[in-house]
């Protein structure tokens, strides 16, 4: 089950047509296909009513049993790329996924040019309490593009959920000198003292991080 | 001894039963979607439900090593209700979904002329896709509804092997088996089946082919029944591979015709600080 709340890197096309066998490699080709497809030939309007499919969308949701469930996150980031796939296509494959359909489309966000128009997706899975979402939600796109309030609730979300900060993008880099998060910081480990817990130790590296100057530790995660 | 649940409601369940479920030997459930006891009214309605079925339910249930399937459909109540008829045409983008092992619960309940029409259609889409279907039998007029329910399964595509037939009970075991689906019985502390009368009906119509479930969901029932059963089975003289027939082998067997049951979970990982569900502030 992938309760695993970091992310394995995702794998090219050249990496997955190495590993995957013939069937699979068959699939994946008319997957990619049918993407590139439908990334020229965008209909001005769904046909076939609310409730119609695009081919390749359906292959989005069913790679996991075609190309092996360890795939499934590399496969659907590549059809996303392979279609071009534009802000409604992306909202639709996240609603309408699994945890971890929406996964993969968060994982593909910083590879797609959509600039911040993305962000209501990112938002909606720091909502979650699901820690896969989590975890994929904190990414190079969230670096990105994640203005600075939500994006340290979302290093507080992780230090309450048990997702390792590990998996945030350009923790460093962000954290330099953010007074404000270091201020969050210190109230939850006071809070946690308070209650007589313990202060998670990844608390204790984020706060670090947010002294300022150029002494700050700089390695990324 | 290791179980299988074929039929839970785990959305109407604590992580107390989830915990009980797994110190009791659950390792693996199939949630049916169904009725939530009150009233949908829009098809949006149910693609919630189904998000929570295919995200958060597992999410939980793997926090407690417990590995989450779920059957989606129009379940037969609501399938009266012109409100809720267009979810069937949405039901294909969902029944791709990986951790969807059927098309169910589908069936009747008052056997109207929209119940005939959902039950039929939507046996065509477990066709069309590959799934079995989990079949629920009605409450009332019990055994009428389960021959007609028999005659439409014959008229479909689906084979009967396909077919899960459930909340069956001494009335209606036996046309059940001889239709040449598979045969489901939900224990429940007051209603449908009991423990005793359960052990009665595997000494007369054999293990092949026969699930048992709890069933469990927000009205009174138990989510241990599954166990339960395992003991009375025990008692009664049932060998140990019988019991794991019935409670493992059976549910698998008939839910892995779908080629998606993932039962590879992971043992539990270490809780948060001793907590489960995190909201935060643990």
């Amino acid at each position: 089950m992938p309760m695993t709340p970091t992310t394995s890197p995702l794998l090219t096309r050249e990496e997955l047509d190495a590993q995957l066998g013939g069937a699979a490699r068959a699939w994946l080709d008319e997957a990619l296909a049918e993407a590139e497809h439908a990334a020229s030939h965008e209909p001005c309007e769904q046909p076939g009513g609310p409730y119609a499919v695009p081919s390749w969308e359906l292959r989005y949701a069913a790679a996991g049993r075609y190309c092996g469930l360890e795939h499934a996150d590399s496969v659907r980031a590549l059809l996303l790329v392979e279609a071009h796939a534009a802000l409604p296509a992306l909202t639709r494959l996240y609603e309408q996924g699994t945890a971890a359909e929406r996964r993969a489309v968060l994982l593909a966000l910083h590879r797609l040019d959509l600039g911040p128009t993305a962000l209501p997706l990112v938002e909606d899975a720091l909502r979650t309490n699901d820690t896969r979402l989590v975890a994929a939600a904190v990414g190079p796109y969230a670096a990105a593009h994640l203005e600075a309030h939500n994006w340290r609730h979302a290093i507080l979300k992780c230090l309450f959920t048990g997702v390792p900060v590990a998996a945030v993008d350009q923790l460093a880099l962000r954290s330099r000198g953010d007074a404000e998060l270091a201020r969050m910081l210190g109230d939850f480990a006071a809070e946690r003292i308070a209650a007589g817990r313990s202060v998670p130790a990844d608390l204790t590296r984020v706060l670090d991080l947010t002294v300022p100057g150029p002494a700050a530790p700089t390695e990324e995660s | 001894m290791r179980i299988f649940d074929p039929h839970i409601h785990m959305t109407s369940r604590t992580t107390d039963d989830y915990q009980a479920m797994y110190d009791a030997g659950v390792r693996a459930l199939v949630e049916p979607s169904f009725w939530l006891g009150q009233p949908r009214t829009s098809p949006a309605s149910f693609f919630d439900y189904f998000d929570a079925l295919l995200g958060w339910e597992p999410f939980r249930a793997a926090q407690y090593g417990i590995a989450h399937h779920c059957t989606l459909a129009l379940n037969p109540k609501e399938a009266n209700d012109p409100r809720c008829t267009p979810v069937l045409d949405a039901l294909p983008r969902y029944l791709v979904k990986d951790s969807v092992v059927a098309v169910g619960e589908i069936g009747y309940d008052s056997m109207t002329p929209a119940e005939d029409t959902a039950l039929a259609a939507q046996l065509q889409l477990a066709a069309d896709h590959g799934l079995p279907a989990l079949v629920h039998t009605p409450h009332r007029d019990k055994l009428a509804g389960l021959h007609r329910t028999i005659d439409v399964i014959r008229e479909s595509h689906l084979p009967p092997e396909r077919v899960l037939l459930d909340h069956l009970n001494e009335t209606t075991v036996k046309d059940a088996r001889d239709s040449g689906c598979w045969a489901g019985f939900s224990i429940y502390p007051d209603t449908k089946m009991d423990e005793d009368r359960m052990i009665a009906v595997l000494k007369t119509h054999g293990t092949e082919k026969v699930l048992v479930n709890s069933a469990a969901d927000w009205g009174r029932s138990d989510p241990l029944k599954t166990r339960k059963v395992g003991d009375a089975m025990l008692a009664a003289g049932f060998s140990e591979d019988d019991v794991d027939r019935v409670l493992w082998r059976n549910p698998v067997a008939f839910y892995g015709q779908s080629g998606r049951l993932q039962l590879d979970i992971a043992a539990p990982e270490p809780l948060h600080e001793g907590n489960s569900i995190l909201r935060g502030g643990e």
